[in-house]
């Protein structure tokens, strides 16, 4: 049992890695949220609901339509985008421009119907999902066992992470869509069809959200609340990072994920807390958030 | 007129726990008066609160604590709870009012989150099973408020007393301003006026009377539980608030006792399981199609027509 300055070593770097894997999925979702909201300034409330939505749909898919997970990593994105497209497109538009509580009621709206249904057709308790098995089993470090799946939570959504920030930060179409919701007219002065980006966009922030439950079905139980859980704490963390930096949200998630995990070893009563806590300190000392722009 | 509506409306609800079941009535006016204080805020002042469940659970949790270990008389417990309520309402206030919008959205609901685990965890409010048994007392020491008839019209003349305060603070001076700060708020600083500081009066008078619904709330139910604090009770008043419609005074009153009403009505129907969606979709439909309400929508079908 290695201990160094009285700190278990096995337990702490556990922890840690119980909060990167949180991180991850703090850090998608956060992902999907800062996107939507720093650019198209929807605050999407049900972002937590289209998470779970991923994850059922990835249940659904395995349990009825044989679909393995594989699949499911490519084809949830797509249905959940799908799914959010319309949404865009029939609730949301109709009230961009209005004052921008009204999305956050109208998505707050949608996520209670989402729950309510998906309560109702599966109860509360959770469901299984099995690890594929490629991912199946682990390698002993020198100061934890790894498992396999874990570290492909990790690297998985290191990988849409920094590929998607790359898209919008230094791509031609990224350039398209921070200039189209910047000056929606002067674009589309230019010819390019604003409202047809912000529908794309929103079906693919709501995307990240729907691999995000794929990702968490083996690792967390499908269960109906499990959107409603994590979203409060995903939205402080884009206020955290700042609510219009991408860069920011991603960096931010993990690392709230990874001080989740210290306060689990040292307090672990105040794990839940700790991030609001972090919340209030920053909004106090740095309003527009560790990666902001302040307004 | 007017006063003849209200000395009309006033009768009815003298009369009406002899029609209706009166702890069915005492919960409408207890979210009613919820409702209210949250419109201050809201339809008001502008500043949407998504965490103002915290007030109305620490209301009933420093209530319901007093009332059962401490041999109090039930005003002295209410009083008690509003003054926890406005102490949070003062902290909290001070916190968020320093940004506006979709942030101080954000802040309250992570406030309310850290007082919703303060509350899961701390010993005195018996966590998942709550405060149960709370004691109605007898009020002044005198009146036993453990029949349900006298418990309503103690109630009654509490929600009257602080919709009183309501409807005197949003026809006064204060409440001019506020509604300036709410619909031009640059313009309010450029008069001179110290926006923060009415923002932040406002949001303490808003803390102490939901505390006062949650006090009086844990009294007519002799229970005080997480529910109350939960983020899902702040979505609730959002949307009693929303369907009754923002900004006006009576539509708090209506939305809180549709709301209610219609959880009454569907817990025991064919749709029991569908609240939660029926509740979503009502959201989903006012936001689209009806945001100004019921009493915002009857004022201008009057106007136009009348």
């Amino acid at each position: 049992m290695a201990t160094f300055l009285g700190i278990n070593l096995f337990a702490l770097s556990g922890q840690l890695l119980i909060g990167l894997i949180n991180g991850s999925f703090y850090a998608l979702l956060a992902l999907g949220l800062a996107i939507i909201f720093g650019l198209l300034k929807i605050i999407n409330f049900s972002q937590g609901a289209l998470y779970m939505l991923g994850a059922f749909a990835a249940w659904i898919g395995l349990e009825y339509l044989q679909i393995g997970y594989w699949w499911s990593l490519l084809l949830v994105p797509i249905v959940v985008g799908a799914f959010g497209i319309l949404m865009e497109r029939f609730l949301i538009r109709p009230i961009a421009n209005e004052d921008h509580l009204y999305s956050l009621l109208l998505t707050f709206g949608i996520a209670l119907v989402l729950q309510g249904l998906f309560t109702h057709w599966f109860g509360s308790s959770g469901l299984p999902y099995a690890i594929p098995d490629e991912l199946k089993g682990g390698t002993k470090l020198p100061f934890m066992y790894l498992p396999n799946y874990r570290a492909w939570i990790i690297v998985f959504s290191l990988i849409i992470c920094t590929g998607t920030w790359y898209l919008i930060e230094k791509t031609k179409l990224g350039a398209y869509l921070r200039a189209g919701t910047e000056n929606p007219q002067l674009m589309q002065a230019f010819g390019i069809n604003v409202p047809l980006i912000v529908t794309l966009t929103y079906g693919f922030g709501v995307a990240l959200a729907g691999v995000a439950g794929v990702l968490a079905a083996p690792v967390y139980s499908v269960s109906p609340e499990m959107g409603s859980n994590i979203l409060i704490v995903v939205f402080a963390i884009v206020v955290i990072g700042g609510m219009g930096s991408i860069g920011g949200a991603i960096l931010t998630g993990l690392a709230m994920g990874v001080v989740e995990g210290l306060t689990k070893y040292f307090y672990p009563e105040a794990s839940n807390t700790v991030i609001f806590l972090v919340m209030v300190l920053v909004i106090l000392l740095r309003p527009a958030g560790l990666f902001g722009k302040p307004a | 007129m007017i006063k003849k509506l209200n000395l009309v409306l006033l009768g009815l609800a003298l009369l009406a726990p002899l029609a209706v079941y009166p702890v069915f009535l005492m919960k409408i006016l207890c979210f009613a008066l919820f409702a209210c204080a949250f419109n201050l805020l809201l339809g008001f002042a502008g500043l949407l609160s998504f965490g103002h469940a915290v007030f109305l659970g620490t209301g009933g949790y420093i209530t319901g604590f007093l009332m059962l270990n401490y041999s109090i008389t039930p005003e002295i417990g209410i009083i008690a709870g509003m003054a926890c309520s406005a102490l949070l309402g003062l902290i909290y206030g001070k916190l968020a009012v320093r940004r506006e919008g979709i942030y101080f959205a954000m802040i309250t609901l992570a406030l309310a989150q850290l007082a919703f685990f303060f509350f899961l965890q701390a010993p005195f409010t018996g966590g998942e099973d709550g405060l149960q048994g709370v004691p109605r007392g007898a009020l002044f020491g005198l009146i036993d408020l453990n029949d349900n008839l006298t418990m309503y019209y103690f109630v009654l003349a509490v929600f009257i007393a602080g919709f009183w305060m309501i409807h005197r603070t949003v026809h006064s001076p204060f409440g001019q301003i506020l509604k300036a700060i709410r619909e031009n708020e640059p313009r309010a600083i450029s008069l001179g006026y110290k926006v923060e500081q009415y923002k932040l009066l406002a949001f303490v008078l808003s803390a102490t009377l939901a505390g006062l619904a949650g006090s009086t709330k844990a009294l007519v139910f002799q229970l005080a539980s997480l529910n109350d604090v939960h983020w899902f009770m702040s979505g609730e008043v959002v949307l009693m608030t929303l369907l009754g419609g923002m900004g006006t005074i009576w539509g708090p009153v209506l939305g809180a006792g549709t709301v209610v009403g219609m959880q009454n009505l569907l817990a025991s129907g064919p749709l029991s399981n569908y609240i939660h969606v029926v509740m979503g979709v009502v959201f989903v439909v006012c936001v689209l199609a009806f945001r100004n309400g019921i009493v915002g929508e009857l004022q201008k079908l009057i106007k136009k027509n009348f």
